[in-house]
């Protein structure tokens, strides 16, 4: 019998790592977490946009001390094409509330406190340390790590998986597939600095408001894609992500789409002057409800983006990644306070209450809406974008066209690029993959 | 001539990153071949860090000094066999101020 050093092993120090460490350790387990970073957050990337309500859950008070940029009170979405933009734009003063609902955190930053909060909750935190392999006993249950310092492998009852989208040591174990280069998104971001005051007057904004912009259109040359800017404290994180099969397909390259992004006339005025500091990227899981892999087994379970735990439609996937952490480890300290072992038919239990939280729910409601993105990325990314420009300006430009004649001539444009049948059916299918 | 200006670019963007380059010890290797998939050859625009380039042979080559670790060349050439990739040793690689 091989003697457990800890209750659990948390691999990463992500947002789903650092929830279920927190968690775990709070209820009283004995919790190593192995972070390969030189600190948590540098390997971390994120918009950023983490919403209260799941860190709650969490850290009840984490207003107190956590490191937020901005609470977000508008967000804009944009539809854009070469010279323009069409936008919905929701601002409300409801949201500047004593406890708002969405921040614009930095994550190297916030990554850090949260690493400290899990850190006084008594778990051990070791960084610089990669895990090169799972420990199996000979029925194949996980019962270990072992990692790239001095020394043998490292034994636990149960091995919490955070490691990120690209989860090596889950596909290289046999634990899940491989990802899809269709069903992950590469996306590349700059920060850009520029004085508070500054980015308070171009978004019309006040103590610590925050305004964010997402958009689709022409910006991703006919790619499944979307470009963001997130409004900080005292910079702008701005980026664009688009699906690698994509990219690959295309021969595109994510830093030209960036550059194209920023000199678009809707965004270079809100970025003028400003300063790149960091320039990063990343994949997000985009296979939604369907890309799900096992999540549970023998002496392990899997969370966060590496689980592709990510709602893509909605752009949320820190507090997927947060709410499975914590889920993850609710089920663990349940089995651990039974005495029972860490068995797959035991850690089942984190699957049948993860199905049960919005987590799932939100990813079987848009199940087919990859797919359909994937396979229409240049109708719903190029041709729509272009027709919906054509008609606002169609619908705003004066120049002595009767408006009957104006209004013929945009129903003329949509039938001349999708026909009535195609329109329809776009319809239809965007509708049935919403529903 | 847009291709040394993208290039530039691109290194600019990384000069201002973090790194801590584990010398002699590339995580990222390209497996020696003939001619490349087309996978492998979409890495020399598909790279966010331009890590991959094309020899003169018509041979792709990489320099991941300035690799961000996202992954997108595993997902794309891991299963062919055709690179091989894993994670820097702890606390080497790309390190993120901001993220």
């Amino acid at each position: 019998m091989i003697e457990e050093e800890f209750d659990a092993i948390v691999i990463g120090a992500g947002m789903s790592g650092n929830a279920a460490a927190y968690i775990m350790a709070s209820q009283g387990l004995r919790v190593l977490q192995l972070e390969r970073g030189e600190y948590p957050g540098s390997k971390n990337v994120q918009g950023a946009i983490m919403y209260a309500n799941m860190l709650e859950k969490i850290i009840p008070d984490f207003r107190d001390d956590a490191p937020l940029e901005r609470h977000v009170i508008e967000q804009r979405l944009w539809v854009m094409d070469d010279s323009s933009h069409t936008g919905v734009h929701y601002r409300s003063d409801d949201f500047n509330e004593a406890k708002p609902n969405r921040y614009t955190i930095i994550r190297a930053q916030f990554d850090k406190w949260f690493s400290r909060k899990v850190r006084e909750a008594g778990a051990t935190v070791l960084c610089e340390t990669t895990v090169t392999e799972l420990v199996r006993d000979g029925r194949g249950k996980v019962i270990g790590v072992r990692t790239d310092r001095a020394g043998g492998a490292i034994y636990a009852g149960v091995t919490v998986l955070a490691e990120g989208v690209s989860g090596l040591l889950g596909t290289r174990g046999g634990l899940r597939q491989m990802l899809k280069p269709e069903a992950v998104a590469l996306a590349v971001k700059e920060m850009h600095f520029l004085p508070e005051e500054v980015i308070e007057q171009r978004f019309s904004l006040k103590g610590g408001e925050g305004c964010v912009i997402e958009a689709v259109g022409t910006i991703s040359h006919s790619m499944a894609g979307l470009g963001f800017l997130y409004t900080n404290k005292e910079s702008i994180s701005l980026g664009i992500g688009c699906l690698v099969s994509d990219f690959a397909a295309m021969r595109e390259s994510p830093y030209a789409l960036l550059d194209a992004f920023k000199s678009h006339p809707s965004i270079r005025p809100l970025i003028a002057g400003s300063e790149v500091k960091e320039y990063a990227a990343h994949l997000i899981p985009e296979g939604g409800y369907k890309s799900i892999p096992q999540l549970f087994g023998d002496g392990w379970v899997v969370v966060g983006d590496a689980a592709q735990l990510n709602n893509a439609v909605h752009r949320e996937g820190s507090n997927l990644a947060m709410t499975s952490g914590r889920i993850a480890a609710e089920a663990i300290v349940e089995v651990k306070n039974r005495n029972a072992p860490m068995t797959k038919r035991n850690l089942s239990l984190y699957k049948t209450l993860l199905d049960k939280s919005f987590v799932v729910k939100d990813l079987r409601k848009y199940k087919d809406m990859p797919a359909l993105l994937h396979t229409n990325a240049c109708n719903f990314f190029t041709t729509y974008p272009r027709l919906m420009s054509q008609a606002a300006q169609n619908f705003m430009r004066v120049d002595g066209t009767p408006k009957i004649e104006k209004e013929k001539a945009t129903t003329a444009a949509f039938i001349k690029a999708r026909s009535r049948l195609g329109l329809v059916s776009d319809a239809v299918r965007l509708a049935l993959a919403w529903r | 001539m847009t291709k040394p200006v993208t290039k530039l670019r691109v290194e600019d963007k990384l000069y201002q990153n973090r790194y801590l380059v584990d010398s002699g010890r590339p995580h990222i290797k390209v497996r020696p071949h003939e001619r490349p998939s087309a996978n492998l050859l979409a890495l020399i625009h598909v790279c966010p860090a331009k890590c991959y380039e094309l020899n003169d042979k018509g041979q792709v080559e990489i320099t991941p000094d300035g690799c961000m670790e996202c992954g997108t060349c595993r997902v794309l050439c891991e299963a062919s066999g055709e690179i091989e990739w894993n994670y820097p040793r702890g606390g080497f690689g790309v390190l993120f101020k901001f993220g």
